[in-house]
């Protein structure tokens, strides 16, 4: 549940962070090749920018999602090139300013571009110290560098802005630059303001949703009633004449209008949803019985784990449980928007997507024209956790800016297109069955998984464009990608982070979408830690032993037992702590993807026995994520996981018919509100370099239920003691 | 308001008169002694479980539980046109709740409305339906109820009016009004119509509040479902007087009883929301009785005034997408108000599935010979509970100025209803505004 | 033709009295505060105080307007000069993606007007219409409470 919460610390240490650990402090450290993108994208001026007045633009191929990466990056480059943060400008993820960086996403942002900026800046830095040594004539080691400034003992000086004059930046990073270490940091390691925060709280045009470029036009797009309906008759006479229209685009089932303003596209929108007739056919599996369709359908099946002698141990007590989760959808509260401008020849894009390379080459495919006829530039937009309708309406934006040369368009969906045609995270099943030897130890543990694809993301082809199914052209069906462990899709964290003896864990990748599905925040790793931490609390109960002592009996890194004890420690956690009736507890443990970043996690949670509602009350975490950048960025993003995490876990679940989704809106598909919220969310940061992730596993009552959205299920409403510690099913 | 006040002064009178009497007479009930709280083991599955349906089919959980408070601890306030009624704990804490009732304490308070101590319940608590109950159900409910979690939480008391705070001013009550006995069913009519009349007209109380009431607060019989008030909201007549334009059926009933929502005749609201939340935990077998007996009170419709009664309902749904709208003066306003303000969701999308709107021509509500409850709906709006699906309407309480919703309502009611024009309805709305939470 | 007041200033607005004030903030009065999120009055992104009442800008046409007062987001403060409410969320560095944030605002705003001193659930009940997916509730709750002068 907590992916995408590393962004603003190194989830693996560069080879420089990991050997400036272990040096003593003020040294600098030597790199010796370029790591994270400067390996792909060498040259210096790929990276950084200065101007003939000093300021400094970093360019980064990574978007600002709200998670602070631009912030975090600024501060990368502030410290080593050893400048003021207000000098910096920064340019992020643009198809015709950045280099390619892939998508914005899998957390590892900080080691992809901030280990390029940081390298990048610190061996700039050493340039302009040399290019000053020359002029100023003396020995770079005898000069000082300061708000960019380098200074001579006697105080001659040359600025930035004067040493690039005539001279360029154009060159290749050789890795070997030194980097200010941490006891020296200024900027880095602190909790500075996210930049982005002050223009967003007082309406600056901050958002995509905010552009309005001379001369644009509003467009609605109008889809079909389900994925597979098709258009049957269309009356255009009446949509046409409505006030403002300036074009109703309408290409094989493909349905979209323009008009001068946006409440005037609305209103059109709605006259030509009425006007239209679709064939709607049954396409959507039974919604009753969605766990047992998920486990019928193909699937390849691949043991991605395996030690010891695998699965449970003859002899010993067996313990077995079955885990589920439905359908969940991002929820953006912003729903997907794009502004395109098509002019001569050439196709814009300004689109809050995650990816902006891998968009354009889907835009290209779908407009069939080269590449480099198209630029996407990324604009942040509403919060998206994953992969949510933003590559969409770029591409609506692309196909209708089509139709209307010269003018830029902006594309906003409505809230029922956002719910109803977002891919949403995949449905998974779990089947768990352990071992319990008589030491109370873990000694077998057989894990078998179910899920689809987490990844349809445009890549190369328009596939996974949802309006390209439409067009004439027909692009589809969407395609699902593994993504290899140690990150995973479906599987990730599926191999539990303790030490296990023997262990098996299957994965059972499902490969057809009967919904639409993608990449969803943490992929599988939200479901599995949910699966696999639930059964180690009835293992825990099972060995008679307390469920914080237990996970630490199973873990051997240092750095896991310490954040399970700090959380712990915060949360007083213990045998005699006391709860108030109809309150329990519950905790939690993972190391995120396996490799990264390290969380624990306590709640307290409360139950109303005759409805059943849970409430999430209090929750304290501890994160080791490394070498962070930014704490506070690092808490504010773990709280959110964890508030997120408790709506998805408590009430969300998408819903559909036979022939639609019915989750259209928020009282289709409640979310978490203010009433819900807990009393307080806590997170502890241990500051060194590595990544966190968990999922709050909820104990009250004896009786634990087995899938979300979860609520204590009385059976047959029955409240009675027996009833009551009978697991749910 | 001059009306109100003679008929407040005679009540005042007149309660005054019977306190003495019933001082004398009934006041005086013996209290049952404290027995310990039972083990919730003490109880079989069965009759827990039985009891879990019987408080479902009397929804008792939406008057003994406060907004955001726990399950049965009470402090809902139940408004009366006499004060402000606190419902109880009826979990079984010792101190706070009913822990220390015996079941013939329970099943006392259930049929002639006595506390345990021997004091007089207020009819907000409706024994006078709930006498009807059997011995073995109002068991039932006992044993579910002592096996919830006890919940410390102490109920404020009531805020009424002298006399009527005297509680044994209520033994004068129930002497008029209250008339004990159980369930009688009619041999001439069918299981099911039996069945439906037992819970609807015992546990579910429906009369209760579908029914007129006499200055004393008590239901007039004579007129029984014939349309009374909750809340401040009107409960529309159920059987020949009912404003809905098609005619009920049976399976509609049903549907509406477990969903709160039938698209031929709109939302349960109010309170009645709460009331089909609490029927859908009920067996299927169990509405269709209650729809069989609600469906009995009024005369089978014709097949063909149903038809022409739907088409003239649908005739009037026509969708305004502002632009279009037509007229002048408030009449104007009142569409452009609807335009801007309703039409975003009180629209049809053609073939689009997820535009399914209320059908105002439809609609109950707009239909009634009243606007108070269009009042309400517009001002609060409609919301599920918390975390839970359901339809939704946001409040446009604080957007629009009394003489906008007056507008809107006008509008409304003569675009969408072929009924008269409502009369009263700036009333309405400054009454809903004085309510709190408005 | 209507006269809309907003932020101190009048502004004449032409076009359909239908037309929701939302779009004739953002798009005729260039006003980046107020967002479009659902436009059914769900999630309270678009939320602006109309006469010391937060109301949806999505749900309210402009022709109900006429001679009350608007504040948006912009009549707080700048940039340069926030208002106490808008540093109060910067302090408490209250936003992740920051698209609820400006109804956050202005929702609190209207009940700070009302209840200098709210008490926690207060803050809660009164927050309530407005949805925040990034799970930033804590620190807005966190802001709230410091802008109300309590020490959080
Ligand atoms: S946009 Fe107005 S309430 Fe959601
Ligand atoms: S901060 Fe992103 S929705 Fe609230």
């Amino acid at each position: 549940m907590l992916g995408g919460a590393v962004v603003v610390s190194f989830a693996m240490a560069p080879r420089a962070f990991a050997q400036g650990q272990n040096k003593a402090a003020g040294s600098t450290t030597p790199a010796a090749a370029p790591v994270g993108d400067l390996k792909a994208f060498p040259y210096l001026d790929s990276w950084l920018g200065i101007d003939a007045t000093g300021r400094v633009t970093v360019f980064s191929g990574k978007a600002e999602l709200g998670q602070g990466i631009m912030t975090a990056l600024m501060q990368c480059a502030a410290e080593q090139l050893a400048v003021e943060p207000a000098t910096i400008t920064m340019v992020m993820a643009s198809t015709a300013r950045t280099v390619n960086e892939g998508y914005t996403a899998g957390s590892d942002s900080m080691n992809a571009s901030g280990n390029a900026i940081l390298q990048a800046a610190a061996q700039l830095r050493a340039v302009l110290v040399g290019w000053a040594a020359a002029d100023l004539s003396t020995d770079p080691s005898r000069l000082t560098v300061a708000d960019g400034v380098v200074t001579a003992p006697g105080g001659r000086r040359r600025s930035y802005g004067d040493l690039v004059q005539g001279r360029s930046l154009h060159m290749k990073a050789d890795g070997a630059a030194d980097l200010i270490p941490p006891p020296q940091y200024k900027i880095m390691g602190r909790d500075y303001p996210r930049l982005d925060i002050p223009p967003k709280l007082t309406g600056a045009p901050v958002f995509v949703q905010d552009m309005r470029p001379e001369g644009m036009v509003h467009a609605r797009v109008v889809r079909p009633p389900n994925y597979g309906a098709t258009l049957t008759s269309l009356d255009l006479s009446g949509v046409a004449a409505l006030p403002g229209v300036l074009k109703v685009v309408h290409q094989g089932d493909y349905l979209a209008v323009a008009a001068e303003g946006e409440y005037q596209a609305i209103i059109a929108m709605r006259a030509l949803q009425q006007a239209a007739r679709w064939q709607v056919s049954k396409t959507l599996p039974d919604r009753t019985d969605i766990y047992a369709s998920l486990k019928a359908m193909p699937a390849t099946s691949q043991v991605i784990a395996h030690r010891g002698s695998g699965g449970t141990q003859p002899g010993s007590r067996v313990l077995q449980a079955a885990y589920r989760r439905p359908y969940v959808m991002h929820g953006a509260i912003g729903p997907s928007c794009a502004v395109a401008l098509f002019e001569a020849g050439h196709t814009t894009v300004w689109t809050h997507s995650q990816g902006v390379y891998p968009l354009r080459a889907a835009i290209a495919d779908m407009l069939s024209v080269p590449e480099d006829a198209v630029d996407c530039i990324q604009v942040q937009g509403s919060g998206c956790y994953g992969h949510n309708g933003a590559d969409d309406a770029a591409a609506d934006a692309a196909l209708i800016a089509q139709s209307l040369p010269g003018r830029p368009v902006r594309v906003q969906w409505m809230r029922e297109d956002e719910h109803g045609w977002e891919p949403y995270g995949s449905p998974m099943v779990a089947e768990v069955q352990a071992s319990l030897g008589r030491d109370g130890m873990i000694d077998g543990w057989n894990y078998e998984l179910w899920s689809m694809t987490f990844m349809t993301r445009p890549a190369k082809s328009a596939n996974n464009l949802m309006p390209a199914w439409y067009i004439p052209a027909r692009f589809g069906p969407p395609e699902g990608a593994e993504i290899p462990l140690p990150s995973g899709g479906g599987d990730r964290n599926a191999v539990p982070s303790y030490t296990l003896a023997n262990e098996q864990v299957t994965y059972h990748y499902v490969k057809p979408m009967p919904l639409r599905v993608s990449a969803l925040r943490s992929l599988g790793g939200y479901f599995n830690v949910f699966a696999i931490e639930s059964f180690m609390d009835e293992l825990a109960k099972a060995a008679h032993a307390d469920p914080v002592a237990f996970r630490l009996k199973h873990l051997t890194d240092p750095r896991a037992k310490a954040v399970v004890e700090l959380a712990a420690q915060k949360f007083g956690w213990d045998a005699a702590q006391r709860l108030p009736s109809g309150h329990g507890r519950g905790f939690a443990y993972v190391r995120y993807e396996t490799i990264k970043a390290y969380c624990a996690l306590a709640v307290e949670v409360s139950v109303d026995a005759a409805t059943g509602q849970i409430r999430l009350r209090r929750a304290v975490a501890a994160v080791d994520s490394g070498n962070a950048v930014n704490p506070t960025g690092i808490k504010t993003q773990i709280q959110g996981c964890i508030v997120q995490a408790a709506s998805w876990t408590l009430y969300e679940s998408v819903d559909y018919s036979e022939t639609e989704i019915t989750s259209r809106d928020w009282s289709s598909y409640p979310i978490l509100r203010f009433d819900a919220v807990p009393e307080s969310v806590e997170v502890h940061v241990i500051n060194r370099p590595a990544s966190p992730s968990s999922a709050p596993e909820r104990r009250a009552w004896g009786r634990r239920p087995r899938r979300s959205p979860m609520r204590w299920r009385m059976p047959q409403g029955c409240a009675c003691a027996t009833c009551r510690s009978r697991p749910q099913r | 308001m001059r009306r109100r006040w003679l008929a407040g002064l005679g009540i005042v009178l007149l309660v005054a008169v019977l306190a003495v009497l019933s001082f004398g007479l009934w006041a005086r009930r013996p209290a049952i002694a404290q027995t310990a709280v039972p083990a919730p083991a003490s109880f079989d599955h069965a009759t827990i479980r039985q009891g879990a349906r019987l408080v479902a089919a009397g929804y008792c959980i939406e008057c003994h539980t406060a907004a955001g408070g726990q399950s049965y601890a009470g402090g809902y306030p139940v408004p009366t046109p006499f004060g402000t009624i606190y419902g109880s704990n009826i979990t079984p804490d010792p101190t706070t709740g009913i822990g220390h009732w015996s079941e013939p304490a329970f099943v006392r308070a259930m049929r002639q409305g006595i506390a345990r101590d021997g004091s007089h319940l207020y009819p907000a608590f409706p024994y006078t339906h709930f006498t009807r109950i059997s011995n073995g159900d109002a068991r039932a409910i006992y044993a579910y109820l002592m096996t919830l979690p006890p919940v410390r939480d102490r109920v404020p008391p009531p805020q009424l009016p002298f006399p009527l705070n005297v509680r044994p001013v209520m033994a004068g009550w129930n002497l008029l009004f209250f008339h004990e006995g159980r369930f009688k069913p009619k041999p001439d009519r069918s299981a099911q119509w039996n069945r439906g009349a037992y819970l609807a007209g015992g546990l579910g109380h429906c009369a209760a509040c579908h029914s007129p009431r006499n200055i004393f607060g008590a239901e007039n019989r004579r007129e029984a479902y014939d349309g009374g008030q909750s809340e401040g909201w009107s409960a529309p007549a159920l059987g020949r007087h009912s404003p809905a334009p098609l005619p009920w059926t049976k399976d509609e009933l049903a549907t509406y009883l477990s969903n709160g929502f039938v698209p031929t005749h709109g939302l349960a609201m109010g309170p009645m929301a709460g009331v089909t939340r609490q029927l859908a935990k009920l067996p299927p077998a169990d509405v269709r009785a209650i729809a069989t007996f609600v469906a009995s009170l009024a005369p089978a419709p014709s097949a063909d005034a149903a038809v022409a009664a739907a088409a003239a309902a649908r005739a009037a749904y026509h969708v305004t997408t502002a632009t279009a709208v037509a007229g002048r003066g408030p009449a104007k306003t009142g569409a452009a108000i609807f335009a801007g303000a309703c039409a975003s969701c009180h629209f049809e999308g053609g073939d689009q599935p997820f535009y399914r709107p209320v059908r105002l021509g439809l609609s109950s509500v707009v239909n009634e010979p009243d606007a108070r409850d269009f009042v309400h709906i517009v001002m609060a709006g409609i919301q599920p509970p918390s975390g839970a699906a359901g339809r939704w309407m946001p409040p446009f309480g604080v957007a629009l100025t009394d003489r906008q919703i007056t507008l809107l309502a006008q509008y409304v009611r003569s675009h969408f209803s072929g009924k008269p024009g409502w009369t009263g309805i700036a009333r309405a709305v400054s009454d809903a505004r004085k309510e709190p939470g408005s | 033709m209507i006269t809309l007041h907003v932020n101190g200033q009048d502004h004449a607005v032409e076009g359909d009295p239908a037309t929701p004030l939302l779009y004739v903030l953002r798009n005729d009065l260039r006003l980046n505060g107020a967002k479009f999120g659902c436009g059914l009055g769900q999630c309270g992104a678009c939320t602006v105080v109309v006469d010391d009442e937060p109301i949806f800008s999505c749900q309210v046409p402009i022709s109900v307007l006429a001679g009350r007062r608007v504040t948006t987001l912009e009549g707080l403060g700048t940039e340069k000069e926030p208002g106490p409410l808008q540093k109060a969320f910067i302090a408490a560095q209250a936003a992740q993606c920051g698209y609820c944030i400006p109804g956050m605002i202005m929702r609190a705003h209207a009940l700070l007007k009302r209840n200098a001193t709210p008490s926690d659930d207060d803050i809660r009940r009164w927050m309530q219409p407005n949805l925040c997916r990034c799970g930033t509730h804590p620190r807005i709750l966190d802001a709230i409470r410091t802008a109300a002068g309590r020490v959080s």
